[in-house]
């Protein structure tokens, strides 16, 4: 079966961000940019997949600017078999994500579409569940295993209050979390491979999707900070502290 | 201007006993946004839920939905529920839960708006601020949707009492059965202590512990002083506990008196999760430990030799 997975290029999860002093956003110029680590889970899982002899073919796709481009080649690197670029220059919405997705399903036919179930910069967790909904498909979201089962596939989430497992008719969409598995890294010798596996580039245009949003950022500011308390010297003087300063125990 | 709450619910031993605390803090939210607040229970033999939630004060109407078709709150089920009510309402609001994760932007996206995630402010009714990049900034957002789909950070907000009101319960909603998931099962933490998300006192450990085991320590520091257990992403990933006791960035966002964290380093997805405690103690060996510029009292120790004393002198 095919197996369509959907990356992102967000800044590397190492990086202390700082947000731009006229308050308009986070400052990204030069910045290392990475693979969102949860999209890392799910380009590993269709790899899995595939080389159980599950999956026949993996379509990784982005929305991004040109230099996503990069996440691509790193997704082929890791074994998958072809790469989709939809241009867009500005960050979009998850709902406006969802939508250029939705326009590559349509036109792929996956069985099993899997995502991040976040990315670490806007954190806002919506699109796998946004474009299951626009394909009708359901939806195994915070994956921590995934078996396929004939027509179905078995996802086992992580909720709140441990784990709960559903059975999914297939086509479905899977969001992975962070026990999915441990990601591999790509070896020079598929690195240099990676360069020569198809990407197509496509625009929100040439799809015929339309990006409007309904919410804009009027600001971005730093948090407030919190200073740094004090150092005690034993756990005699710990419990003194908590009792009569901060009166919490 | 009305305003529909989802609910989360708490389920002991198979029975829906009551209403999560998280959908307090959610009518919190729906109180600073303004105008009428009606809460949707959706689930199976959910009507001691639904009395429950009809005694939330400043709550006017309780919508039930109780159905074989929204056990386990399947988002391929729930999710058109939501949507066939959602057109009489300015906003849709769910706690950033396990569930509202799930079901909210499934919701937005059929009703064709953004979803605003975890918000943790109202500066407006259409105005809202959010933490970003692991809580390193915070947006202040606005939307121009019909009908607004919110979820909420519960430690945002200060709870409603879950005692006063007095709604009108009302039974809602044809069965919507996608027919496309099914339960299978789930494997449930069993626990006496608190639930992490509420407790006052939160005690965390992280790779520290060294294993599974050593959290028999914090565990009964935990007992002594009321509190819940969490853990830090290296303490879950390395198998000493479950995930449900992840506090982070991508696991649980807790805001408790007192946060004792203990054997953490501090990376900056573990702050995420725990920086807007009152007051945070971390217990760590390690001196040049991030933990200890977030807290508020540190000590430098063995951990295996502070915990046991903290415990006897509390």
């Amino acid at each position: 079966m095919k197996v369509l997975v959907a990356v992102k290029r967000v800044v590397d999860y190492n990086v202390k961000v700082r947000v731009k002093a006229d308050n308009s956003g986070v400052d990204l110029a030069n910045v290392k940019m990475s693979m969102n680590p949860f999209c890392e889970i799910a380009v590993e899982e269709a790899v899995r997949l595939k080389e159980k002899g599950v999956a026949s073919e993996i379509v990784v796709v982005t929305v991004g600017p040109a230099t996503a481009q990069e996440q691509l080649r790193t997704a082929l690197a890791l074994g998958a078999d072809r790469a989709i670029l939809i241009e867009h220059a500005e960050e979009l919405t998850s709902l406006g994500v969802a939508k250029l997705l939705k326009a590559v399903v349509d036109k792929e036919q996956p069985q099993l579409v899997i995502l991040g179930k976040q990315s670490i910069d806007s954190d806002n967790n919506q699109t796998g569940q946004m474009l299951a909904a626009l394909s009708g498909y359901a939806q195994g979201t915070f994956a921590s295993k995934v078996e396929i089962n004939g027509d179905k596939v078995n996802v086992t989430r992580e909720v709140d209050d441990g784990l709960q497992t559903v059975a999914l008719n297939l086509p479905a969409i899977v969001t992975t979390d962070l026990r999915l598995n441990e990601p591999r890294y790509a070896s020079l010798p598929n690195i240099m491979k990676a360069k020569k596996k198809p990407l197509e580039t496509v625009t929100p245009e040439a799809l015929g999707v339309s990006v409007a949003s309904t919410v804009k950022t009027l600001k971005v500011e730093a948090p407030a900070v919190r200073s740094a308390g004090i150092k005690v010297k034993s756990v005699a003087e710990l419990v003194e502290k908590l009792k009569n300063e901060a009166k919490v125990i | 201007m009305t305003i529909l709450v989802i609910a989360d619910y708490v389920t002991e031993a198979q029975a829906h006993t009551g209403v999560a605390p998280s959908t307090l803090n959610t009518v919190a939210a729906a109180q600073k946004i303004g105008g009428d607040i009606h809460v949707l229970v959706a689930g199976t033999g959910v009507a001691a839920v639904a009395e429950a939630a009809a005694k939330i004060a400043g709550v006017s109407k309780v919508l039930v939905a109780d159905n074989a078709a929204y056990a386990h709150q399947l988002p391929e089920n729930v999710a058109p529920l939501i949507v066939e009510l959602a057109s009489g309402y300015s906003h849709v609001l769910a706690a950033a839960t396990a569930n509202g994760k799930n079901i909210l932007p499934r919701v937005a996206a059929q009703l064709d708006v953004d979803q605003i995630s975890e918000i943790v402010s109202v500066e407006s009714p259409d105005t809202f601020k959010r933490p970003i990049y692991a809580g390193n900034a915070i947006a202040t957002v606005q939307s121009s949707a019909a009908i607004k789909v919110i979820t909420v950070r519960a430690t945002g907000f200060d709870p409603v009492a879950a005692e006063g009101g007095s709604a009108t319960v009302e039974a809602v909603g044809a069965a919507h059965d996608a027919g496309k998931s099914s339960f299978v099962g789930e494997e449930l933490a069993k626990s006496d202590r608190p639930e992490l998300t509420a407790a006052s006192i939160v005690v965390s450990g992280g790779r520290g512990m060294q294993n599974g085991d050593n959290f028999k320590h914090l565990y009964s520091l935990a007992d002594k002083l009321g509190a819940a257990v969490g853990a830090s992403r290296a303490a879950v990933d390395a198998g000493f506990v479950p995930n449900d006791m992840q506090v982070g960035q991508t696991g649980k966002i807790v805001a408790p008196q007192l946060y004792i964290a203990v054997g953490i380093s501090g990376a900056i997805q573990h702050l995420a999760g725990m920086k807007d405690s009152k007051v945070i103690v971390a217990i760590n060996k390690d001196e040049e430990a991030p933990i200890f510029q977030v807290a508020d009292y540190g000590l430098v120790a063995d951990l295996f030799e502070a915990v046991p004393e903290l415990e006897k002198l509390v």
